[in-house]
């Protein structure tokens, strides 16, 4: 840029727009800062008003996460052997025992299981299908294509209902492989149209030289292709995972004991007397820590992802 | 299976000729490849939707499979758009559409814009400031119930420190009309970022040389700012509109843990009251005509809006 410009914003102007930005940010930031802090806080901290900035850090909150306690009667209480663990600790100053492991644990891997499942699902078969689209004349192209698109627009309440019976009748209510074929299906619409863009900017030239040299066209699709959509692929896959990570209306109504994923089971983590906040934060810390470190690594490509390969920047 | 003399031929060829022979026509690949997609979506998405139609004209009752099932033709149709209660769901739907999108229009563009000053630091502030968008609504809408209590919660307290309102006297989730505007703020705060980048990246995509020129002809910032800026950034806009209404119109999720619907029906958005009626009352039949009404309504109004866009596109 040109040492003096007419479209260059003045300095002032700069200053009191990233003035207006971080005001911003930091009021948009407070909530996700208050599930951080909440998770480390003991719970009386957790409820006091005005609500605590500064607080002694307990890993209470994570503790109960992880586990399910007893209240026993004081005189067996008294009776007990010193804590053996620093949790064992924890869970005695508030007059419980531990009395075993939460589903907290299960339920994050069931995320995990349907999360990565369904993510190379989609990716498998939206690659093959976005090369097609992208290379070949496939008739009828952008109707398909719009149709593809169209699934998306559906309420995932309207569509539950005959998969719900469906999955009854075939067995597939409430497992892992019947969660990892749902959020594929909804997922492959994003990952056909953002494959399909990623694969367009690759030259044609490079796989026709490929071909020229003796390659079949699958040799060159696997070989010159795939390697250069490597990033595209690699974006397109985590927001597959972070849609099929964070999906709530699916997961509850056609799952329950099995394979039930973190978003259902996080807000029913019940403490004395209503939802044990605390714990509640821990488990939506972990649960969104990921997701934020996705979405830090995914910056360059969040448009293109987020308005399905509409924006490209 | 009988074995052909192909058969025999292939297996005696080598392994590397039989592959270059059997290299695929463009079009068997182009076959091959798009099948299991369109079969995945035919399986899980048009048969589905095809059921609802025909569970549509029905009395069937997912939790008593046994009854036998009526023919009920256009009756739960009928029912739907007669009755009130659809009528009220729809006015508080719109209520939240509107006003989410307004909001979202507004404060999202504005960020842009300011953004779009390139002031030292704004990549890592635009990182920043679109994390909420990317969470989960379910866990964070149902923390969002902890900042909105009235004794302990965080925005109630920045509400008194602000404005000196005391932070017990009111409750955003209880009675009182609140309710409302509570999910509208969680909305807002979520997903004004999705506006934000799109106008973002609307604002980038006007060249530098089209503000030089105003310059020269001596238009004055505030005319350069409306007859420039403002329509070059309009589609990208229109899409982003179009984008938060299909999904509001959809919104589940977030609601449902924030409110719940509730108090009363204060805050029950039509996919919420879907779920009621699919899921808690078992009415399958009428609920599947109340799914295909929603549907062909968010497709309809979609469509007309895609005209619409297509011709500022165009201009």
């Amino acid at each position: 840029m040109s040492a003096y410009s007419v479209t260059e914003p003045s300095r002032l102007s700069k200053s009191v727009a990233a003035l207006l930005v971080v005001g911003y940010a930091v009021i948009t930031l407070l909530p996700l800062l208050w599930i951080l802090s909440t998770g480390f806080k003991s719970g009386p901290d957790s409820i006091s008003y005005p609500p605590k900035v500064l607080f002694e850090p307990s890993l209470e909150g994570y503790v109960n996460l992880f586990t399910t306690r007893t209240r026993i009667g004081a005189e067996q209480f008294a009776a007990l052997p010193p804590p053996e663990t620093w949790y064992d600790k924890i869970v005695r100053q508030s007059g419980t025992v531990i009395a075993g492991p939460s589903r907290f644990g299960e339920r994050f891997m069931n995320s995990v299981i349907i999360g990565f499942g369904s993510t190379f699902l989609s990716i498998f078969l939206g690659t093959l299908a976005a090369y097609a689209f992208s290379r070949f004349r496939v008739p009828l192209k952008d109707d398909l294509l719009f149709f593809i698109l169209s699934t998306r627009m559906m309420p995932p309440i309207a569509v539950a209902i005959p998969i719900y019976l469906m999955y009854r009748e075939l067995g597939l209510s409430d497992t892992h492989l019947g969660m990892i074929l749902l959020y594929t299906a909804v997922n492959i619409s994003l990952a056909v149209w953002l494959l399909k863009g990623f694969i367009d900017e690759i030259p044609r030239e490079y796989e026709e030289a490929a071909l020229i040299d003796g390659y079949t066209r699958f040799q060159a699709f696997r070989k010159v292709v795939l390697p250069q959509a490597a990033t595209g692929i690699a974006s397109t896959a985590i927001f597959c995972l972070i849609f099929a990570w964070n999906e709530y209306a699916f997961a509850v109504l056609l799952t329950s004991g099995n394979a039930q994923t973190a978003p259902p089971f996080i807000p029913t983590i019940i403490g004395v007397g209503g939802q044990d906040w605390p714990a509640v934060a821990a488990g939506a810390t972990l649960f969104l820590l990921p997701v934020m470190i996705f979405t830090i690594l995914l910056r360059k490509h969040l448009l293109r992802g987020i308005t399905f390969g509409a924006v490209r920047k | 299976m009988t074995v052909t003399p192909i058969d025999r031929m292939a297996r005696a060829t080598p392994p590397k000729l039989a592959r270059r022979v059997r290299g695929l026509s463009d079009r068997a690949i182009a076959w091959l490849f798009v099948t299991p997609t369109l079969f995945l979506l035919l399986a899980i998405n048009i048969f589905p939707l095809i059921w609802t139609v025909r569970l549509s004209f029905t009395n069937y009752a997912a939790n008593r499979p046994a009854r036998e099932v009526e023919w009920v033709g256009l009756r739960n149709y009928e029912r739907i758009l007669t009755s009130e209660g659809i009528w009220s769901n729809m006015q508080t739907t719109a209520h939240f559409l509107i006003w989410t999108i307004t909001l979202q229009v507004l404060l999202g563009f504005t960020l842009a814009w300011l953004i779009n000053r390139k002031f030292k630091g704004n990549d890592l502030l635009t990182t920043l400031i679109v994390l909420p968008m990317m969470l989960s609504p379910a866990v964070v809408g149902n923390f969002w119930t902890f900042l909105y209590q009235p004794q302990i919660g965080l925005f109630n307290y920045v509400v008194e420190l602000v404005t000196g309102t005391p932070a017990s006297s009111f409750s955003m989730l209880g009675p009182g009309g609140l309710a409302k505007w509570s999910i509208i703020i969680v909305d807002t705060w979520m997903w004004t970022p999705f506006v934000m980048l799109i106008c973002l990246a609307g604002l980038r995509s006007i060249p530098d040389y089209i503000y030089e020129a105003a310059e020269v002809d001596r238009a004055s910032k505030w005319r350069q700012f409306w007859t420039l800026t403002v329509p070059m950034v309009l589609p990208f806009l229109m899409l982003a509109v179009l984008f938060r209404g299909i999904e509001n119109f959809k919104m589940f999720d977030m609601v449902v843990l924030l409110t719940g619907g509730g108090p009363g029906n204060e805050t029950l958005l039509a996919s919420i009251d879907l779920k009621r009626e699919a899921f808690e009352k078992w009415r399958t039949g009428y609920s599947s005509a109340y799914a295909i009404i929603l549907f062909v309504t968010v497709f309809g109004l979609a469509s007309i809006y895609v005209k619409a866009l297509n011709k500022v596109k165009e201009r």
